[in-house]
């Protein structure tokens, strides 16, 4: 199996100087993800799973360690990359997927949907009709295409954001409770676009307070709780 | 031993009312005006007998230059018999003892208020054109250190958007007077509150242009064979004021540059604003002799 | 602490803009102090700070208004070349008409209050030495239009526009001459929090649209949120931290930039 993120004894903790302390989140993270693999992170409330991820896209800096993460531009440890770099990696290679939708004001749905293939360099029109095309996918009603989201409720926002995200098929995909506030329909079509960016070949990282859903999908689990098992050996987990 | 043989009879100190210095200097600063066209020369203005505002600047220009061979003309406005035309004249005769003439082509210095005359100058002959504001980007640029920058770089950008924002407000372009014009591809000036119809006259002309404002302390010149370009969008073509057709209610002469007089009825009359045009017209029709040259505007038009 | 990041190793390009090692000072205050900043092209670079931090001179540095006493300044564009601070009036002036398009807090640094709106658009245009009426006019149309000016105010002198409108001519008179980099300088502070929005949502599309690099300066964190894809934060004068925009605002490392976004409303 082709390797896609490598992660070797990442330590990930939080200073505040204001209050003059250091919070840690994890240390010592390390296992990998191949090509199409699905990886569940499990552990209680506060043992950093969000926090991993996070650290993974970057938005949060690691204190150690490395994530070696196998580029179409060659092997990359996003640990220490440029920024310029992880910005060009998240608009080609690697996605985010988050409970929360950043509407802007006056962008119509379809609009929000289409910005990852217009950055991605799609004409204007091809790109409005792939992200017309994802709305129907996740159950977002046509005449709701044009609309502007800010005014939508929690579900159809999350729709909107979820085909935003799911729209380009990426190396890499960092899933943050997705399926929070999604109605039964919308779920559906959430894990059939996964497995169909799984087969091919999307490595997942995911965050599921309620992992039914995707349990079908799982390859394997990493348990984030401290002093849990090392997950190499929980390859073999019944699920 | 009497007075009479200890003193000499009575002599100006100096010839031409300006003494040595200020005439050298303003000799020094017309050179300078003629070698870059167009470009503004500060120089000192001295007083003259006459307020700021009136004229001083062409007659320092003018008493710099005359001798007591030289023919002077004086027009305001294209008249040479209005007040000022008469007293500028007259002065400058008292005390340089030129003479002078109203006749376009018999002057060897013309000094001139508002106008160009409308016979043709010749190389031999010198137009002094009495400047109020020299400053073409004042209307854009109030801070003139600022404006000499912008002549320094020809950044002469916001010129075109005055002339924009008239077009925008009024669908066509408002400027009458000193109209801006870019000389010799180079320096934008303003060649006096002329006519646009004026403005073409000054385009490689034969003859000698200086342009200098008294109160300004500023003096600029047109060199003889200069190019002289209005300021315009190359899709909006310069027009002069459309007198082509018109013709003189007093002499019948028809195609040159007219004032309006307004009727009792509303309706206008017109003049020949070249008074001493209409003159020799008149004169031509009353079987004095010809004695008209040739002119700039023929039918009306200007020949390109 | 935290790890030292790599020189880029994917994006070969260089770029567009580099700013190194600028010190300003006036009087007794160092305004900026040996400061250095870049941007790629396409990319959004947001500078937040409070009032004093010396951003908003950086910024005139980048619209070669102000000359630092060190340090250099190049744009990686063709026909240009060599330390920006070093040009003469001349062609500091031809640059900054073609390649830099700027939008000022207040409206009246940018603008002619009393001309049209389309005339303060055109004049960008003229500056560079544009001469037909037509093309002045189409140009100036088309760049209010992108700025969603209402184009029924088209000659509307500025002094009679709403405050949103007004940057919004500014905007267009910025992006007029498809300038390769857009400096704005707190372009929506002192605007009502809706307009706001909009004239945000403008910035936003034009960025898009036309992948424009942009330096925006801005006390709001809000806007910088909205609009930067890399931050770089300023006190007193130096650059305290930089980093991915979402990093900043999720990660803040100096203890100036927690208390920064800690105080976020």
């Amino acid at each position: 199996m082709t390797q896609v993120l490598e992660i070797d004894r990442l330590k990930k903790g939080f200073s505040l100087h204001h209050l003059d302390k250091d919070i840690p989140a994890f240390e010592d993270v390390s296992f990998s993800v191949a090509a199409g693999e699905f990886v569940l992170l499990k552990g209680a409330n506060g043992a950093g799973k969000s926090t991993l991820l996070r650290t993974l896209y970057r938005s949060y800096l690691p204190l150690a360690g490395e994530i070696r993460f196998h580029s179409s531009h060659g092997v990359i440890d996003l640990a220490r990359a440029a920024d310029v770099d992880v910005a060009h990696l998240r608009r080609t290679e690697i996605g985010f997927v988050t409970q929360f939708l950043t509407a802007r004001p006056r962008v119509r749905a379809e609009a929000i949907v289409a910005e990852p293939l217009r950055l991605a360099g799609w004409e204007p029109e091809a790109a409005l009709d792939a992200a017309r095309k994802a709305l129907a996918t996740f159950g977002v009603k046509p005449d709701l295409w044009a609309a502007y989201p800010t005014t939508f409720s929690g579900g159809e926002q999350q729709k909107v954001n979820l085909a935003r995200a799911l729209i380009l098929p990426q190396k890499l995909l960092m899933l943050d409770e997705p399926t929070a506030s999604l109605d039964a329909n919308a779920r559906r079509a959430l894990v059939a676009r996964l497995k169909e960016l799984k087969d091919q070949g999307t490595a997942m990282i995911g965050v599921f307070h309620h992992p039914d859903d995707v349990m079908h999908l799982i390859d394997r689990i990493v348990d984030l709780t401290p002093d849990a098992v090392p997950q190499e050996e929980r390859d073999d987990v019944a699920l | 031993m009497s007075l009479s043989t200890l003193t000499k009879p009575w002599e100006a100190m100096s010839y031409g009312f300006l003494d040595g210095s200020a005439k050298r200097e303003l000799r020094r600063k017309m050179l300078k005006s003629v070698a870059v066209p167009g470009c503004q020369m500060p120089y000192a203005s001295r007083e003259v007998p006459m307020a700021r505002g009136w004229g001083t600047g062409g007659l320092q220009v003018s008493l710099t230059l005359v001798n007591p061979q030289t023919r002077v003309k004086v027009i305001d406005q294209g008249a040479d018999d209005s007040v000022n035309a008469a007293s500028i004249r007259r002065f400058i005769a008292r005390v340089a003892g030129t003479h002078t003439t109203m006749d376009t082509l018999e002057a060897d210095l013309i000094q001139s208020r508002h106008r160009i005359p409308e016979e043709i100058l010749r190389e031999d002959q010198v137009l002094v054109l009495q400047v109020p504001n020299p400053e073409p980007l004042r209307p854009v640029q109030p801070n003139m250190s600022i404006a000499r920058q912008m002549h320094a770089d020809a950044d002469y950008g916001r010129m075109w958007l005055q002339l924009y924002e008239q077009i925008v407000r009024s669908g066509r372009v408002m400027q009458g007077a000193s109209y801006p014009s870019l000389v010799n591809g180079r320096h934008v000036m303003t060649p006096s509150p002329i006519p646009r119809w004026d403005v073409p006259k000054l385009h490689m002309a034969k003859h000698l242009t200086i342009l200098s404002a008294g109160r300004e302390k500023r003096i600029f010149a047109v060199p003889p064979f200069t190019r002289v370009e209005p300021l315009v969008f190359s899709d909006v073509p310069y027009k002069v004021e459309g007198h082509g057709h018109l013709t003189c209610t007093r002499s019948g002469t028809t195609g040159f540059f007219m004032n309006e007089i307004p009727q009792d009825d509303g309706s206008s009359a017109f003049e020949v604003s070249d008074s001493e045009w209409g003159v020799k017209t008149i004169r031509a029709h009353d079987g004095e002799g010809e004695s008209r040259g040739e002119t700039w505007y023929k039918d009306g038009e200007m020949p390109q | 602490m935290t790890l030292t990041l790599d020189a880029p190793r994917i994006v070969e390009t260089r770029p567009l803009l580099e700013v190194h090692g600028v010190s300003k000072s006036y009087g007794t205050v160092q305004a900026v102090r040996n400061v250095s900043a870049h941007a790629y092209p396409g990319e959004v670079l947001g500078i937040v700070g409070e009032s004093g931090s010396g951003k908003s001179t950086l910024l005139r540095m980048m619209n070669l208004e102000e000359i630092p006493e060190t340090g250099s300044y190049t744009l990686d564009l063709p026909d240009v070349s060599g330390n920006l601070f070093e040009l003469d009036r001349f062609a500091r002036r031809m640059l900054c008409a073609t390649k830099i398009g700027i939008v000022y807090q207040n409206p009246h640094l940018g603008l002619l209050m009393k001309h049209s709106s389309s005339g303060n658009v055109a004049e960008r245009l003229l500056v560079a030495g544009e001469r037909s009426f037509a093309t002045l006019r189409q140009a100036a149309t088309e760049a209010l239009e992108a700025s969603e000016f209402p184009l029924d105010r088209l000659d509307a002198p500025p002094i009679e526009l709403s405050g949103g409108m007004q940057q919004r001519v500014q905007l267009a008179k910025a992006i007029a001459l498809e300038p390769a980099l857009l400096l704005l300088d707190e372009p929506t502070t002192g605007l009502d929090v809706s307009v706001q929005a909009l004239v945000l949502d403008t910035l936003k599309r034009l960025q898009q649209d036309r992948q424009i690099t942009m330096v925006i300066v801005s006390h709001d964190l809000g806007v910088i949120r909205t609009l930067a894809d890399r931050v770089m934060v300023m006190r007193r004068g130096e650059v305290v931290e930089t980093g991915l925009a979402d990093q900043i605002f999720q990660d803040p490392q100096h203890p100036y930039t927690q208390q920064l976004v800690h105080a976020k409303l």
